[in-house]
């Protein structure tokens, strides 16, 4: 009897664990911590502060004078963020990289201004719950490949589908814009070198048309340039990604120069050449990875590390982001990685917090613990920008606690009681 | 037989000299002898000897083919056809050492493809080698013709005979040396076997293996051993095989792209107890200590590369110091090699205008430093000594009559080549000039002017000697005669005379003498006068070259560490306030308030906290390639492709690692041979990385990538994992079975051995022998639960043990299994969903193992993560709660056990190498930086001098920029390359091409 209990406990188990938690559809509930460090995202820390949450909504983070009810939630000196944005993924698109049936991230073609990826989001897939556990609760769904890749929209990370999920639809339309000079593959020599692409001014062309062209039409027929008119009524930011000095000129000149205001630069370390003339022109940028090796072999051997800390100090708006989606969930370490480069741990968590809210336009509800905004948080033991301390305890969305154990901690119980036995 | 009556009758008619040296006596000839053997005696001449020795106003006596005398002028014999050559200098002519004039094109490389099926054996039709990279029985003298054009554009530069060979293969067959005259072949062929040649390149091989350099070096050594073994057998023709032994007396030349390669043929050389000339690519100067200690002849090209192209500031961000460096120092290569004591040829360019501009770029080494003697040496008795060839290569009695006639010293800037001589036949390339060049007086009455006649091309110049001078001076002939006009202002004065015996005779009656007051060369030279007695300033070459080879390391390896925080990853834990002393590179002594020697270097560890190097279990930096293809490549060795120079290994000591195992890629069920190495930053050979007396290990694989799962078109065995496991039952089976037979034949009295044909030397089963038999050990990669089971069992069948699993993200799974068998495992911290057999994997799995009771470590296979190991270590912290001194072990103590070097090194400890870091923090946490990095008590990383060093870096970058923007000539497009990080599955070495080439999107 007893076996067969725990065989029937083993199988509920077994498929409950091949299975992505299921969203929480209960109402958010209302909360009050108390002893609690509140990280807020702005650049403060709030120590044995009070929070409170209620109807989805941050009520309190600061010291208050209300007297206890006793339901009070002691942390005891445990740590309270603002759940962590992940811009600039391909999160929900991609689910084994090797597999190409489970890949929707680049749709074919060079020119893909109407291509939306929230139809594409997966809410199922098995990263999500991978990112939670680490912090990250909010995300930037993106599309690549091609000129024009198509547009991004931001969602939160514990939703039926992608309806749900959306938190801002097709925020963002993603242009790759080319580099005269570029690395390619030379198999002769079986070397990546530099070669000049000859079709740099006809690529870049190409996208000049097709802004010019849809700041002409007056609706068409034309799904491409439908897609890029409400770029110039600023319901649409532009995300312009490149590596490369002189193309970062060219193109923000390109779109500041037909009026384009809401740009954002996604870029690696060619930002650093460039650094005055972004900071001058007002775009914020969005870094690809700090933990990527440095471009030329004479560069600083910190040159990436260090780089988030130089953006900041120039004054540049600027968020952290992770390629792909894989590793994605070691965000907050990449943050904390800048800190002895001269970031403060307060501004190393701006950067993946509150200034990529700014930057996607979801600031007045996320990217910060202040009342009035989301209550999407998390609470762990520890300084959640180093992995020794990481430890999340639980996460809210929107005022919902959300399920942080996936198939992964799953595995891990089970293997661990098997050779405990 | 038309076209060689067509070639008797060009010669006959083009050439002035009629000495029938190129008839072919058993030729038929349609009309009547005329053989005339006459005497040629070119008199007054500066005949050069050869490099060293020289004879002023000299007589060559020819006949037909040959010198048959050098003599004082007046001894002219009297039947001689006399040639008045006064002023004109004769130099043996040039021996080209790496043409293929006369040969065809070889085929072209076969594009690249990694999708497509694979073509596993040779497509050559006929007995030849099973591999047909191996082109050993190509006989290039057979398939020679004369080919006038080439030879022509030879002669011009100089070069009166040439060694041609077909480029194509790993063995290339034979050369051939020919005389560059215009003859039949069978006139113009020297020697018909020259040399053997080889590369590591297969060419336009269409057979997958090898792919990798170190599968080249293999090919080589196997190649070799079959050719022994195929002496003795009676089972097999292989053309090939036979005429390596046929030719195996001959010099053998390989040509190298890089001096990696020049040191790896030194190395297989002394294997085989033979040498190679080295043909190289003309970056020697990279690495002058370790190309000089191995005393190899090389060939060398005159490359004299372009200046980067940087328009403007923005461009320099493309541009690696090394390009810059490398363009500086390039031009200097010929006079470093000779300062180092390098025997060299010297050849020229590749590039297609590099025979044209030969002379121009051996004038330019010269003032870069390379001497006359040197130079001519290089280009006349080097080869001549490479080859064996005593007829070639200087001028005496019993000579082959070819040499190069100039109107002056060669290697002066304006000096031009008359004639080129070939074995008794004259070609005119400038002509004799009728006027000899050099500085001259015209004197009239009181007044005298001074004016240099040179030519371009035949055309004589006139200009003034003294710059101040203000006359114009012209020349203009016809014919024989010729005006000379002064002309100064609005005045006009000319002067008319015929040429005899090159010297002016006035027609006019002007009355009126113009003589030749000395050579051209003799201007530039007292020009120079003060900068040549000066040595020539040679570039500095940074050591590795590379940026960070500019920083000169303090090589002191005897250091005491005050007051640090000390992970001792022994018994005693974690030590506050400790002193660390390490002497001669050792650990001495580890204690509280240890008293320092008078001339011991300290360093203050207070707040700091020292641990031992990091150590990488599984890495691809500092080599020169990292896949080959064989189902079983346990024959390549990655020591075979070790680069010291990879600024990588700088990267990662600042990162704190100290230590790395140097894996073969995942391509195959059994790959390479390991390089286990430290991190020692600038040495100079590929062997001081290596670990001394480290145990030998190699890489095993499972899964997808050896079943090719990403190639849809594959059509090699195996293509499932129940595949996978066959291969290596057959493979041990076999291995066995080898071995026996090998006992067998050993066990034969000596008598009965010569009666018997020796087993085949396999060095691959060889390699796997060691397997099985724990002489060497295996890191297997691995991912899923039921292929680690699987070799468990496979090991334990042939009774050996598999040392290590390497990924195996499943291995939380058979913990139990491994503990059981005896089997460590190296892990990802976190690294899952890039392939559909990592969908399983967890980050728990590191802390899953270690606490089943499984040797774990953390491993990076990346260039990039392996400088950040000690935060992967840190995840395991997060990832299943292992202790802080646990997780620490993951990527120090635990990787040296897994490695056998726990003896040595993977814990602060007393005798042990003294490979420590010393961290800003705690080491496991996000805000920890290296600030020291010693190996071998040697600080290779300091980050106290970062800051000094990378303005030294920027300031040397911005000297050779705005040295590059202010060079004239051609400007080269960018060419900087990332440096190649190599990956477990790495084909090119470039993450996203191997994408793009996996997933079929580049071809």
């Amino acid at each position: 009897m007893i076996k067969m209990i725990t065989t029937t406990l083993m199988l509920c188990s077994l498929s409950a664990s091949a299975l992505t938690p299921a969203p929480n559809d209960s109402a958010p509930v209302d909360k009050v911590f108390i002893n609690a460090n509140i990280h807020v995202g702005n650049g403060e820390v709030l120590q044995n502060a009070q929070f409170a949450v209620a109807d989805g909504k941050i009520t309190r983070a600061g010291y208050y004078k209300i007297p206890y009810t006793g339901d009070e939630i002691d942390l005891k000196g445990a740590h309270i963020y603002p759940g962590f944005i992940l811009t600039n993924t391909n999160l929900g698109l991609t689910e084994v990289d090797s597999v190409k049936a489970t890949l929707d991230t680049a749709e074919t073609g060079q020119i893909n201004a109407n291509v939306r990826s929230l139809v594409a989001y997966n809410t199922d897939s098995e990263r999500i719950p991978t990112m939670r556990f680490n912090g990250i609760l909010l995300a930037q769904t993106t599309p690549a490949g091609g000129l024009v890749s198509g547009n991004s929209s931001v969602v939160q990370l514990d939703a039926w589908n992608w309806e749900d999920a959306a938190v801002k639809v097709d925020d963002a339309l993603h242009i790759n814009w080319p580099a005269e000079w570029a690395k390619r593959f030379d198999f002769s020599t079986f070397t990546m070198q530099l070669k000049q692409d000859e079709k740099y001014a006809e690529k870049v062309d190409q996208i000049k048309a097709l802004f010019n062209d849809a700041m002409a039409s007056s609706g068409s027929n034309n799904l491409k340039l439908n897609a890029v008119k409400p770029v110039f009524k600023g319901e649409k930011k532009v995300y312009i990604h490149s590596n490369n000095p002189k193309s970062i000129i060219e193109s923000i000149n390109y779109f500041q120069s037909i009026g384009v205001k809401d740009l954002v630069l996604v870029t690696g370390q060619a930002a650093e050449k460039v650094i005055e003339f972004i900071k001058g022109s007002g775009v914020s940028v969005v870094l690809q990875s700090v933990h990527t090796l440095p471009q030329l072999s004479d560069d600083s051997v910190d040159t990436t590390y260090a780089l988030p800390v130089k953006l900041v100090n120039a004054g540049i708006l600027t968020a952290i982001s992770y390629p792909g989606s894989m590793s994605s969930r070691n965000l907050a370490f990449t943050a904390g990685n800048t800190v002895s480069y001269g970031n403060t741990p307060e501004q190393a968590l701006s950067m993946i917090t509150l200034n990529p809210a700014k930057i996607l336009g979801i600031d007045q509800t996320y990217g910060s613990l202040e009342p009035g905004k989301s209550a999407t948080f998390f609470i762990s033991e520890g300084d959640a920008l180093d992995m020794r301390t990481n430890v999340i305890k639980s996460a809210y969305i929107d005022g919902r606690e959300i399920e942080l154990n996936t198939r992964q901690q799953a595995l891990y119980q089970r293997y661990k009681e098997k050779y405990s036995q | 037989m038309k076209m060689k009556l067509k070639l008797t009758a060009w010669a006959v008619f083009a050439c002035s000299q009629i000495s029938h040296a190129s008839d072919v006596p058993t030729a038929v000839i349609n009309g009547n002898i005329d053989q005339r053997n006459t005497i040629i005696a070119l008199t007054h001449a500066t005949v050069h000897l050869n490099a060293n020795k020289t004879i002023e106003d000299a007589t060559l006596l020819l006949q037909n083919d040959r010198i048959i005398g050098i003599s004082q002028s007046d001894k002219t014999p009297n039947n001689a056809h006399i040639k008045d050559y006064t002023g004109m200098h004769i130099y043996p002519g040039f021996v080209h050492m790496d043409s293929s004039v006369g040969l065809p094109e070889p085929d072209k490389k076969p594009p690249f493809s990694w999708t497509k099926a694979e073509t596993l054996n040779s497509t050559i039709p006929g007995a030849y080698n099973s591999n047909e990279a191996i082109k050993a029985a190509y006989d290039a003298a057979k398939v020679y013709t004369t080919d006038e054009k080439t030879n022509a554009k030879l002669r011009a530069a100089g070069f009166t005979s040439a060694l041609s060979y077909r480029k194509d293969g790993i063995m290339r067959g034979t050369s051939v040396l020919t005389h560059l005259a215009d003859w039949p072949e069978e006139k113009s062929i020297i020697t018909a076997q020259a040399a053997q040649h080889y590369s590591f390149d297969k060419g336009s091989s269409k057979q997958d293996y090898p792919v990798s350099l170190m599968g080249a070096v293999a090919l080589i050594r196997q190649t070799w051993l079959d050719a022994k073994w195929y002496q003795q057998q009676n089972e097999m023709i292989d053309f090939d095989l036979a005429a390596i032994n046929k030719t195996t007396q001959l010099p053998k030349i390989i040509t190298s792209e890089n001096w990696q390669q020049s040191l790896l043929a030194d190395k297989i050389g002394n294997e085989f107890d033979t040498r190679f000339v080295v043909k190289t690519n003309a970056n020697s100067y990279q690495n002058l200590t370790a190309i000089s200690q191995t005393k190899q002849t090389l060939i060398v090209p005159l490359t004299t590369p372009d200046a980067p192209a940087i328009h403007d500031e923005l461009d320099d961000w493309n541009v690696d110091f090394n390009d810059l460096k490398s363009w500086e120092v390039a031009p200097f290569n010929a006079a470093l090699l000779e300062q180092h004591d390098v025997k060299f040829a010297l050849i020229p360019s590749s590039s297609p205008k590099g025979l044209g501009s030969f002379l121009k770029d051996l004038r330019k080494a010269h003032k870069n430093g390379l001497t006359e003697s040197s130079a001519l040496a290089a280009l006349t008795t080097v080869p001549a000594a490479i080859l064996g060839q005593t007829e070639i290569g200087s001028i005496g009695k019993g000579q082959f009559a070819s040499f190069i006639v100039t109107d002056g010293s060669l290697l002066s800037e304006k000096t031009q080549i008359a004639e080129t001589w070939v074995a008794g036949t004259a070609y005119t390339i400038n002509g004799i000039p009728d006027l000899l060049p050099g500085q001259y007086e015209l004197s009239k009455g009181e007044k005298t002017y001074q004016f240099e006649l040179n030519y371009e091309g035949s055309k004589m110049k006139l200009s003034a000697t003294d710059e101040a001078d203000e006359n114009k001076y012209k020349i203009s002939p016809a014919g024989n005669f010729v005006n000379i006009t002064v002309e100064h202002g609005e005045q006009k004065d000319t002067y008319f005379a015929v040429i005899k015996d090159r010297q002016l005779m006035p027609l006019d009656d002007n009355d009126w003498q113009m003589n030749k007051v000395a050579d051209l060369s003799d201007k530039p030279n007292e020009e120079k006068k003060e900068s040549e007695t000066d040595e020539v300033a040679l570039p500095t070459i940074p050591k590795p070259f590379s940026a960070y080879g500019l920083q000169n390391i303090d090589r002191n390896d005897t250091v005491m560490i005050k007051n640090a925080t000390v992970w001792t990853n022994e018994d005693d834990g974690i030590l506050e306030n400790t002193d660390v002393w390490v002497q001669n590179g050792r650990i001495k002594k580890v204690g509280k308030d240890l008293s320092v020697g008078n001339n011991d270097k300290t360093i203050d560890g207070t707040g700091l906290h020292l641990t031992s190097g990091i150590i990488d279990e599984h890495a691809h930096i500092a080599l020169l390639s990292v896949n080959d293809v064989a189902v079983n490549s346990s024959m390549v060795r990655m020591q075979d492709v070790v680069n010291p120079h990879d600024v990588n290994i700088y990267r990662n000591l600042a990162g704190g690692v100290t230590a790395a195992q140097l894996l073969h890629g995942s391509a195959n069920p059994i790959g390479g041979q390991s390089a286990l190495v430290k991190l020692k930053w600038g040495v100079d050979r590929p062997e001081d990385l290596l670990i001394d007396g480290a145990d030998g290990f190699i890489k095993f694989a499972l899964g997808e990538n050896v079943k090719r799962s990403r190639s849809t078109q594959s059509i090699r065995y195996p293509l499932t994992r129940m595949g996978v496991e066959q291969v290596y039952r057959d493979t041990f089976t076999q291995a066995k079975a080898y071995e026996k037979a090998w006992s067998d034949y050993n066990k034969l009295s000596s008598s009965a051995k010569k009666k018997t044909t020796a087993p085949r030397k396999d060095l691959v089963m060889d390699a796997t022998l060691e397997v099985l038999n724990q002489q060497r050990f295996v890191s297997c990669h691995s991912y899923v639960q039921s292929e680690i089971n699987m070799l468990m069992h496979v090991a334990e069948d042939f009774n050996f043990n598999i040392n290590t699993f390497t990924h195996i993200l499943e291995g939380y799974k058979v913990a139990d299994k491994m503990k059981q068998h005896g089997v460590g495992g190296s892990t990802f911290a976190d690294w899952w969903a890039y392939k559909w057999e990592v969908n399983y994997a967890i980050p728990y799995n590191a802390s899953l193992m270690n606490n089943a009771g499984v040797v774990t470590a953390i491993n990076s296979d990346s260039g990039e993560m392996s400088r950040r190991l000690n935060q992967e270590a840190a995840k395991s912290i997060k990832y299943g709660g292992l202790s802080e001194q646990d997780a620490w072990k993951l990527v120090t103590l635990n990787p040296a056990k897994l490695l056998h070097l726990d003896d040595q090194m993977g814990s602060i400890k007393v005798g042990k190498d003294a490979d420590l870091v010393l961290w800003s923090d705690n080491p496991l946490s996000i805000y920890a930086k290296a600030e020291k990095t010693m190996v071998d008590g040697v600080v290779y990383f300091d980050r106290a001098k970062q800051a000094q060093i990378e303005s030294q870096i920027a300031e040397e970058k911005q000297r050779l920029i705005a040295l590059s923007k202010k060079s004239g000539g051609k400007k080269a497009p960018f060419k900087s390359m990332p440096a190649k990080s190599f990956e477990c599955e790495s084909m090119t070495g470039y993450h996203e091409i191997d994408q793009l080439i996996f997933s079929g999107a580049l071809q």
